[in-house]
């Protein structure tokens, strides 16, 4: 594969790429952000340096990572796809023998002052990795059963190494995110229908063996299940967060409590309110009204994503953009579901808003790529 | 791979077909999630802002300040006492351990106690202060205060607690509080949240308890935000409660500590009213008890002393003692029969010292008889056969309804506990408590106040009242609440003949002032303050018919608890009648000999304010009188000056 496919006379060179860029799609980005420094100042009672500050010096530092990545041409992330998966894989290794234990989980590693979340890396670099086999692979032999079985392959390598940490939110959104790449490429529908019938059948097994010894799930998991499915039966207990959140989120209503007016999240009630539960502030302190239009910023981002998908002729660019979009997606609607009662609490951060460095990064990272496609597609 | 324009067509033809249909989902997933925000904070809204607020607001309440009770001089009686006690909250202290180490240095406390703290600390939230010591005299509480900078998380405190300056002397009357028990909370049918704050302390007994609502007032409240584990943020608004209003008792603390002092420590009580109001001036029950001890939470030994005592210091004999009246009653049977026209005051009776009546023999307590005797002689002389002579005539429905006139049978309404209806026995009553008949045996016993006949020295004094001035006075002991007075109502007149009233005062006249009355020693000699009476001695026990041929037993030969009550009924002065008193000394003996001096001290006490001199004593009882004098003396109260006056 070489970048000789590619109309090299069509594709801005130099600085001239800066004209180029998706520039809604930048726009858009810094302004969840923004409404993100803006939550996190307000629950931090109107103080910058708690959360606000270190958010928007990560978020600067990442911008300035995705402008570098947008720039360099995309047939070089292409070509470095297999090494940026390589990487993540032992990097996921790494962590489970190196890793910080937190919350009763090994998920970070701590590089110097960085504080790595290797499976929020390996989201992206899967998708890269899907993406360049994909572009490589025969259009006909897309749904041969051994071409299939080896990204299939590519997607459970990661998951399982996520899955043991324990992740079960981050294993959850490898599986969605590979899916989509593989869906988008045009993997025949039926084996989509055949996993599903048999993700229906393993949640029937994880719930008949719950109390044996061979369980498939900790404690805690089905607890969160078992949560989900009756938040109020135990107010005070499991089901606080989501009881909690939920009350944040409809005493708001359609107007919001105003600006630093939330007492759920100043007096506390709220659980994990500047990271995966930050939607429920929003929605406490500017209600429906704020909330929707969260929601609205974030569908543009899709927007954009998928119609420079659909401008784009290069297969790995496609691949790549919808892969990233469809993650990005996962990110919010699993999080949205899980703060509004919908879903089970899993550990999944509402993108751009949620305080986190990782996570931001990545974020940053994956929409890097995406300009990288949108700036260098063959024209 | 390199590929053809046309497989490039076909692939993005591809992606894209596959793209809008992920595209179709994901907006079918932003309308649901849509739907869902708008469910929650739109149409939930309402419910959710209802949670939202139950979770952040709490009410506290502000205790009200118990209103004071002073007598009618305006001595505090019951006042409110500075306590002192320190507190320790954990966030503050940091090392609580050290600290607490450090503060046993400076106040006692015992590894019981120390024990409790520990557990305390342990079980709530580090800023919930945990009280380290309680009542802490001035010393050791300055002590604490002065260390405060090398006692983290220490911290002296304020409050206010219930406290009785006269300990005893109203120990049955005002009462004590104590912290509300489940009982106290079952009993109200919708209790004042009040009562619910840990340390809050209501009237038990007595005034304390019968005025509670008065006394306590109502509790403020403030709002304040709490964050999720219950600290406070901030107080958003508050309300200022009322302060229970004070009460002005119409008790003289001084005589009342007088009376008090002068029963010793007998088993007795003593009334003393004034017969034209109906206020109380004393209500003196002995012994009495430290009402303190009970507002600090009572020992266990200390409650079982009282409890075990034989002479009931726990009990207000005054009001809840039920006597049989014996001679005492004599003038509601006399009135009675003259009501009825069945005598006159010169309607005589011979006395030989019995009558029989079918095969029983009634004795008069004088064994060769009185002789012949009319009104005014019976009653100096306290004769009984006079009695049994003109109740036969009578009959008990009358004599109980004069009695009833008088004030016995019926509970006098007054803010203190268990007050007795005494019985004022008839034909119905028998029948109904008994399931018989009335017999004249009956009717004779009660003639004389024994029987069925039992009355509290609440109910003697209100009698001796009525008789004195003839109109229905009723006891009273509220004199102002709030510092409003409480309004007195002209007594009614009783409707009794003049002429009927005068001879029975006559003869109580006699009681006291001529050589044969039963109480001519404890007359009074100043002119001013004529003293008129009756006297009495209930027998507790019968009397055989083999231990009166034997002789009676003398009751100095008895043990305690199977001698006669002494009573005394009277008044004074016997031409402008001022006061009444009854006294009721239990197993005391004789009425004369034992009851009617400490009523003669105690009326003129009342009517000299102050410790009477030994002129309104006869001459030939001075002597004795100013030994007995002294010796009481010393053992009053040095109350000091008067007027802490709120009230």
């Amino acid at each position: 594969m070489s970048f000789l496919e590619y109309q090299l006379k069509t594709v801005p060179t130099g600085l001239r790429k800066v004209l180029y860029l998706n520039w809604p799609l930048v726009v858009l980005v810094c302004a969840v952000s923004a409404v993100g420094f803006l939550i996190l100042y307000s629950i931090a009672g109107g103080n910058l340096s708690v959360w606000a500050e270190p958010q928007m010096k990560r978020f600067a530092a990442g911008l300035l990572i995705m402008f570098a990545i947008a720039l360099v041409p995309i047939w070089f992330w292409r070509n470095m796809a297999g090494l940026a998966y390589g990487v993540s894989i032992l990097l996921l290794l790494a962590v489970e023998f190196f890793g910080v234990v937190g919350m009763g989980a090994q998920r970070w590693l701590d590089i110097g002052p960085l504080r790595l979340q290797p499976s929020e890396l390996a989201k992206v670099t899967m998708v890269m990795m899907l993406a360049a086999y994909y572009d490589w692979l025969d259009l006909k032999k897309t749904s041969h059963p051994l071409w299939v079985l080896i990204p299939v392959l590519m997607i459970v390598l990661p998951t399982f190494l996520v899955v043991i940490q324990p992740n079960l939110g981050t294993s959850l959104m490898l599986l969605m995110g590979g899916a989509a790449v593989m869906f988008a490429a045009g993997v025949s529908i039926w084996y989509f229908v055949a996993v599903g019938a048999l993700v229906v059948g393993a949640v029937f097994a994880v719930f008949t063996t719950r109390g044996t010894p061979w369980q498939f799930l900790h404690d805690y998991q089905y607890r969160r299940i078992d949560t989900f499915l009756d938040p109020s039966a135990d107010p005070l207990g499991a089901g606080y967060n989501i009881m909690q959140a939920k009350i944040a989120l409809g005493s708001g209503g359609w107007g919001g409590k105003g600006f630093m007016q939330g007492t759920q999240s100043r007096l506390n009630f709220l659980p994990e309110k500047h990271t995966d539960f930050i939607f429920t502030t929003l929605g406490e302190e500017f209600g429906f009204v704020g909330a929707f239009s969260l929601l609205l910023l974030y569908g543009l981002i899709l927007f954009f994503c998928f119609t420079s998908a659909l401008q784009n002729k290069d297969r790995f660019s496609q691949l790549l953009i919808i892969g990233l979009a469809a993650n990005f997606f996962f990110y919010l609607a699993v999080n949205l579901s899980m703060v509004m009662g919908m879903a089970p609490v899993v550990g999944v951060p509402l993108p751009f808003l949620s305080y986190g460095g990782s996570v931001m990064l990545v974020l940053l990272v994956a929409f890097g790529l995406i300009q990288s496609a949108h700036v260098h597609r063959p024209r | 791979m390199r590929r053809t324009a046309r497989e490039t067509e076909e692939s993005a033809r591809r992606v894209n077909r596959r793209s809008l249909l992920m595209g179709g989902a994901m907006v079918a997933m932003f309308a649901v999630l849509g739907a869902r925000m708008r469910y929650l904070s739109v149409e939930q809204a309402d419910e959710f802002r209802l949670l939202a607020e139950e979770n952040r607001i709490n009410m506290r309440l502000i205790p009200p300040e118990r209103g004071l009770i002073f007598d009618r001089n305006g001595k505090l009686i019951a006042g409110n006492e500075q306590n002192y006690r320190v507190t320790i909250t954990r966030e503050d202290a940091g090392d609580v351990e050290a600290v607490l180490a450090r503060l046993t240095r400076l106040i006692p406390v015992t590894a019981e106690e120390m024990e409790r703290i520990l557990r305390d600390i342990d079980r709530n939230s580090p800023f919930v202060p945990i009280v380290v010591a309680d009542r802490l005299p001035w010393e050791d509480f300055s002590k604490v205060a002065m260390n405060a900078p090398t006692l983290p998380g220490v911290t002296p405190e304020v409050g206010l607690s219930r406290h009785y300056p006269l300990v005893e002397d109203f120990s049955h009357v005002v009462g004590y509080v104590g912290p509300v028990s489940e009982k106290d909370l079952e009993e109200r049918p919708n209790p004042d949240p009040v009562l619910r704050i840990p340390e809050f302390q209501i009237g038990k007994i007595g005034v304390e308890r019968w005025m509670e609502e008065t006394l306590r007032g109502s509790a403020g409240n403030k709002r304040i935000e709490v964050n999720h584990v219950g600290r406070v943020m901030r107080e958003l608004e508050r309300t200022d409660g009322t302060p229970g209003q004070d009460i002005q008792l119409t008790l003289d603390a001084d005589v009342q500590n007088f009376v008090q002092a002068r029963l010793g420590e007998e088993s007795a009580s003593c009334v003393v009213m004034d017969v034209n109001t109906g206020e109380l001036i004393a209500c003196a029950s002995s012994p009495g008890f430290d009402p303190n001890l009970f507002v600090r939470g009572i020992s266990q030994r200390d409650y079982s002393a009282l409890m075990e005592d034989d002479h009931r210091p726990l009990a207000n004999k005054t009001v809840q003692g039920a006597y049989p009246p014996g001679s005492t009653f004599k003038m509601v049977t006399a009135l009675a029969a003259l009501e009825a026209g069945l005598i006159t005051p010169d309607t005589t009776h011979y006395c030989p010292g019995h009558i029989e009546f079918g095969d029983r023999r009634f004795h008069c307590w004088k064994r060769g008889g009185h002789g012949t005797v009319n009104l005014a002689s019976s009653l100096a002389e306290s004769c009984d056969v006079y009695y049994y002579e003109i109740a036969q005539q009578v009959g008990i429905d009358k004599i109980a309804e004069m009695g009833k006139r008088l004030g016995l049978g019926i509970r006098h309404d007054l803010p203190m506990s268990a007050i007795t209806e005494g019985i004022m026995p008839n034909r119905a009553w028998k029948q109904e408590r008994w399931g018989q008949d009335w017999r004249i045996g009956d009717t004779i016993n009660a003639s004389i106040g024994q029987g069925y006949v039992l009355a509290s020295p609440l109910q003697l004094a209100v009698m001796t009242a009525r008789i004195a001035t003839g109109r229905a006075i009723s006891p009273r002991i509220l004199r102002a609440i709030g510092g409003q007075p409480v309004d007195m109502p002209q007594a009614e007149p009783l409707g009794l003949d003049p002429a009927g009233l005068r001879a029975i005062r006559d003869g109580m006249f006699e009681v006291m002032n001529t050589q044969a009355g039963t109480a001519f020693s404890s007359r009074i000699a100043d002119e001013t303050m004529v003293f008129a009476g009756k006297t009495g001695t209930s027998q507790v026990r019968n009397i055989t018919a083999a231990e009166r041929a034997r002789g009676v037993v003398s009751n100095d030969d008895l043990p305690w608890n199977r001698r006669d009550h002494a009573l005394y009924v009277g008044y004074a002065p016997f031409d402008n009648p001022r006061y009444a008193v009854s006294v009721v000394v239990e197993h005391g003996g004789g009425g004369s000999a034992v009851a009617a001096p400490v009523a003669r001290d105690a009326i003129l006490r009342v009517l000299h304010g102050d410790i009477p001199p030994l002129t309104a004593y006869p001459a030939n009882q001075r002597g004795r009188i100013e030994t007995d004098l002294n010796a009481l003396r010393d053992r009053l109260r040095n109350t000091g000056p008067t007027g802490n006056s709120r009230a």
